[in-house]
């Protein structure tokens, strides 16, 4: 591990994050949004990872832990919404749920 | 350990872009969980051993199963296939890709003409991290409890009668 430059981590971080960009502007499905925006958090995660084995510190696996909490409350959550977004409108593209209706 | 990172970075790049692709959610669930089990090997080339397991316990293994559920519950592939299909035309793809070529290329320039760092030290363990958690970021893991259970009600309450 002594050999892989710390650009090579940050770069695969910042791809996997684009990837996750790009599939959120495509996809209209809320389901594959939120795979996406799972995707996006993974690759953040990555970046701080990497940064912690530069300087040999414990603080990037920290944050790290505290991105998996933070991913696993939105989870719960977004796929909540998803079930509500289903019942409502019986299908899940959300350019169906384009009215602010109160 | 170099060519483990390599390999792995490959396999996570393609399965990441090869969920774009899906039009069945249960095949993009499982290029997910693959780019997931990839990061994790990089983890682990990388000299953090415990955020390897943790990324495979809980992403992979609790948070994509919690898609996988919902899969199951809405029973979501035979519909998803029609949706998405229309969106996959060259036409309506080209613009978000371009703009994704631009960042991806912008973000390598500027990370490669910086000076050469190179990773080095020993593996980071499980009891350095635990010895930072429950030292310095105390005060995080109580408010990472908190909005656990902030996201507990909030799924309780958002699921409850959304199904019939």
């Amino acid at each position: 591990m002594a050999e892989i430059p710390t650009q090579y981590g940050i770069i695969l971080a910042a791809i996997l994050f684009s990837l996750g960009i790009a599939g959120i502007l495509i996809r209209r499905n809320i389901f594959f949004i939120l795979i996406f925006v799972e995707v996006m958090l993974n690759a953040a995660g990555l970046a701080f990872v990497v940064a912690a084995a530069r300087w040999g510190q414990a603080d990037g696996q920290v944050m790290f832990i505290f991105i998996l909490a933070t991913a696993a409350a939105e989870v719960a959550i977004g796929l909540g919404l998803l079930l509500r977004l289903h019942h409502l409108f019986k299908t899940l593209n959300v350019d169906q749920a384009s009215d602010l209706r109160g | 350990m170099i060519v483990a990172f390599y390999v792995a970075a490959g396999v996570a790049v393609l399965s990441t872009f090869l969920v774009i692709l899906q039009t069945n959610a249960i095949h993009a669930l499982l290029y997910t969980i693959l780019s997931l089990l990839s990061v994790a090997i990089v983890f682990f080339s990388l000299g953090a051993p415990l955020v390897a397991a943790l990324e495979v316990i809980v992403y992979a293994g609790a948070i994509m199963v919690l898609f996988v559920f919902v899969v199951m519950v809405l029973n979501l592939s035979p519909e998803t296939e029609g949706v998405d299909r229309a969106w996959l035309q060259p036409r309506t793809w080209t613009g978000p890709v371009i703009l994704t070529l631009i960042l991806i290329g912008e973000l390598v320039y500027i990370l490669m003409t910086r000076a050469g760092l190179t990773l080095e030290g020993a593996a980071i363990g499980p009891k350095q991290v635990s010895l930072a958690l429950y030292g310095p970021y105390l005060l995080g893991v109580e408010l990472a409890s908190i909005l656990l259970l902030a996201g507990l009600v909030g799924a309780y309450h958002l699921g409850r009668d959304a199904l019939d």
